[in-house]
């Protein structure tokens, strides 16, 4: 057997192993979206569910903060960090998304919605992306 | 019947056994003999003897609050509920025609189905030991129904197995468990297991493996009658002149294994998923109205708490009417709150900082689920579905078929997705419209004939766009139970939290149920030290 092929092995076997249930679930195997490519091709599929469409966010009986015109953008480190590790209700994401997905949606967030941070963000600034997934309990 | 030999009769036995070991060992026994099941519901609280005059607010009409203030009320407090939504239940919902949906972000949605046809956006199945929830249904007058959780003849989808093409779960499973026995016959053969088994172990396996994977005298799994007769055949059995059956081609097994179906077969059996399962009759919404018959009056709906406050002589709750936008503020000696962490997690409140870093510390996860009316039952018409789960791999994750008024003709609701985790992402961000084009295209790959075909309308929830709880349901890990976990159920002074984030039955009705049980027991007890 190759490498290639146990790697390849390897990854359909973490896709279909079977975990043990601690919410009602819809089952395995299911809810695989496309996988988003570009910064807005993951805002798209990851981001807009609470932060909508246009970044502006949206209020209930909390709000859901716009990211539109946000100040707070400005740091990378800070918009890194938040993504990664959420806050409040929001999830962390480190899992979720890759370092190149994280790099591309920050660069994204920084460069649309009104806001324009021209300083890049770097690979340095990701680093706590593309995590195993936590196991939940 | 005298055997001659006294035999102790039951009584006897345990109360020798718990002369000898005590009460653990007493119910060791009894669960032994089948007269005490495991479970964590030890009956509804017996609490008595409120001080005369004592108050308690509850934050939140859902099935913990309303079983809370129910609870309290038979125990002597004076009760009352605050909820922003202007009905009781929570997540407890069902939407029927007629209902308008109003998302986080504006969209609306009014729904379409036929009298009778609904669409449990929330919680849509009972497991048979969550016996809280089923102790109150059985108090309150809901009635309950079978939940069709697992049906051999649905189908297993997976894009990256036989081509895209659905499969039935029977074939899948009786397939995998084939090949899985004739493997490990061979491995018996080649001696793989002698330095486990005896010999008369391997002997007994090899039977058990023969009976279970259904192999042939030689234990090889092939097309026959014997393999048919679980994964179904070409031609079942009939009557008459040409009754013969005619067995089924077996699966190519690489394939197989490709389409997860043994991540499916283990779904059925973590502990929450196994048969039997309820539903309520008429919609998972009946609970919460159940709930509503003994408490609703105790509820003032449309009411938005911003403030949570508590000193030495009491707690004092600042909430606006949504509809009339007056500001209130109200007293009572003690606070079950039960509002979402998502949503208490931005109220103003004086709890201490590691209270506040509890409620801050969980995420909420995400699904999106869609209800598809159809024309008729097409399902059970055409490929005799009655009820349970089609699984796929594609982002609705799967279809659900309806588990009542079976042989009905007219239009019926089908389940068109439960989306979690990215899936559920993506479908909740997009519009009304959009989600039901994809739960039609994607969900086509069970139905391709009739899908579009039979089509009516479709309404759908994604959960952290619902203004009332941001989210579906709290998501703990092991650090943040670790860390937080005991802070956020502690009873602060006078205030308690409750709902499915402060137990470990996440996301279920039971966890909220038996949150609001233990709160208000503590609740309680302190009230009475006081």
């Amino acid at each position: 057997m190759t490498s290639h092929r146990f790697f390849l092995g390897a990854l359909a076997a973490l896709a279909l192993t079977a975990a043990p249930a601690f919410a009602d679930e819809p089952g395995p195997g299911g809810s695989k979206p496309p996988v988003a490519k570009t910064g807005e091709e993951v805002y798209r599929t990851y981001c807009q569910a609470c932060h909508m469409a246009d970044a502006k966010g949206a209020v209930g009986a909390g709000a859901f903060p716009a990211l539109a015109s946000n100040p707070r953008l400005g740091t990378t480190g800070y918009a890194a960090y938040i993504v990664a590790n959420g806050k409040g209700g929001m999830p962390w994401f480190k899992d979720a998304l890759s370092k190149a997905q994280a790099q591309a949606l920050l660069t994204y967030l920084r460069t649309h919605f009104g806001n324009d941070y021209k300083e890049p963000v770097t690979a340095a600034d990701v680093e706590a992306f593309g995590q195993t997934p936590t196991s939940r309990f | 019947m005298d055997s001659g030999r006294r035999t102790p009769t039951r009584r006897q036995l345990l109360n020798a056994i718990g002369l000898m070991g005590g009460t653990a060992a007493v119910y060791q026994m009894m669960t032994t003999f089948g007269h005490a099941a495991e479970t964590r519901f030890p009956g509804p609280p017996k609490l008595e003897g409120a001080r005369k005059g004592s108050t308690v607010i509850v934050l939140g009409a859902g099935l913990a609050g309303m079983l809370a203030a129910y609870e309290l009320e038979k125990a002597g407090y004076k009760v009352q509920i605050l909820e922003y939504q202007n009905r009781p239940g929570g997540r407890n919902w069902s939407i029927y025609g007629g209902d308008k949906i109003t998302e986080m972000g504006g969209a609306t949605q009014n729904v379409g189905f036929a009298k009778g046809n609904y669409l449990n956006p929330g919680p849509w199945r009972i497991p048979h030991h969550h016996k809280t929830l089923l102790h109150y249904c059985k108090a309150f007058g809901v009635a309950l129904e079978p939940f069709i959780q697992f049906n051999h003849n649905t189908y297993v989808h997976n894009v990256d197995a036989f081509g895209g093409q659905p499969q039935r779960f029977r074939s899948l499973a009786a397939d995998f468990e084939g090949n899985i026995a004739e493997l490990l016959g061979k491995a018996i053969d080649q001696k793989a297991l002698d330095a486990k088994l005896t010999p008369e172990d391997t002997d007994r396996l090899k039977e058990a493996l023969r009976g279970w994977g259904m192999l042939d005298k030689d234990m090889r799994y092939v097309k026959g009658m014997a393999s048919s007769s679980h994964r179904g055949f070409e031609l079942p059995p009939g009557g008459g002149v040409n009754g013969a059956p005619k067995p089924s081609d077996l699966l190519p097994f690489d394939q197989v294994l490709r389409s997860g179906i043994a991540a499916n077969m283990s779904f059925f059996m973590n502990d929450e998923f196994q048969t039997t399962m309820f539903q309520p009759v008429g919609g998972m919404g009946k609970i919460g109205e159940g709930f509503a018959r003994q408490v609703g009056r105790l509820v003032t709906y449309n009411a938005k708490v911003t403030k949570l406050f508590q000193d030495k002589s009491g707690v004092s709750v600042t909430y606006t009417d949504t509809v009339k936008g007056v500001a209130t503020t109200a007293k009572a000696d003690y606070c079950v709150c039960t509002i979402p962490l998502t949503v208490l997690s931005q109220i103003e409140s004086n709890l201490s900082e590691k209270k506040q870093a509890a409620i801050a510390a969980v995420p909420y996860s995400n699904s999106v689920k869609i209800g598809l009316e159809m024309r008729r039952r097409f399902w059970e018409e055409d490929q005799d579905i009655f009820g349970g789960h089609s699984f796929t791999s594609q982002e609705i994750g799967l279809i659900s078929y309806p588990n009542n008024n079976f042989f009905q003709d007219g239009p019926a609701v089908l389940l068109g997705a439960f989306a979690g985790g990215p899936g559920g992402y993506r479908l909740g961000g997009m519009t009304p419209e959009q989600r039901i084009e994809v739960a039609l295209a994607q969900g086509s790959v069970f139905h391709p004939q009739q899908y579009r075909k039979e089509f009516m309308n479709g309404a759908s929830v994604a959960w952290n766009r619902v203004p009332w709880v941001m989210g579906c349901c709290a998501r703990w890990n092991e650090d943040t139970r670790r860390e937080h976990y005991q802070e956020l159920v502690a009873l602060e002074d006078r205030i308690v939290l409750a709902g499915e984030h402060a137990s470990y039955v996440g996301c279920w009705m039971e966890g909220s149920l038996l949150s609001a049980l233990d709160a208000i027991t503590r609740l309680h007890k302190r009230a009475l030290e006081a």
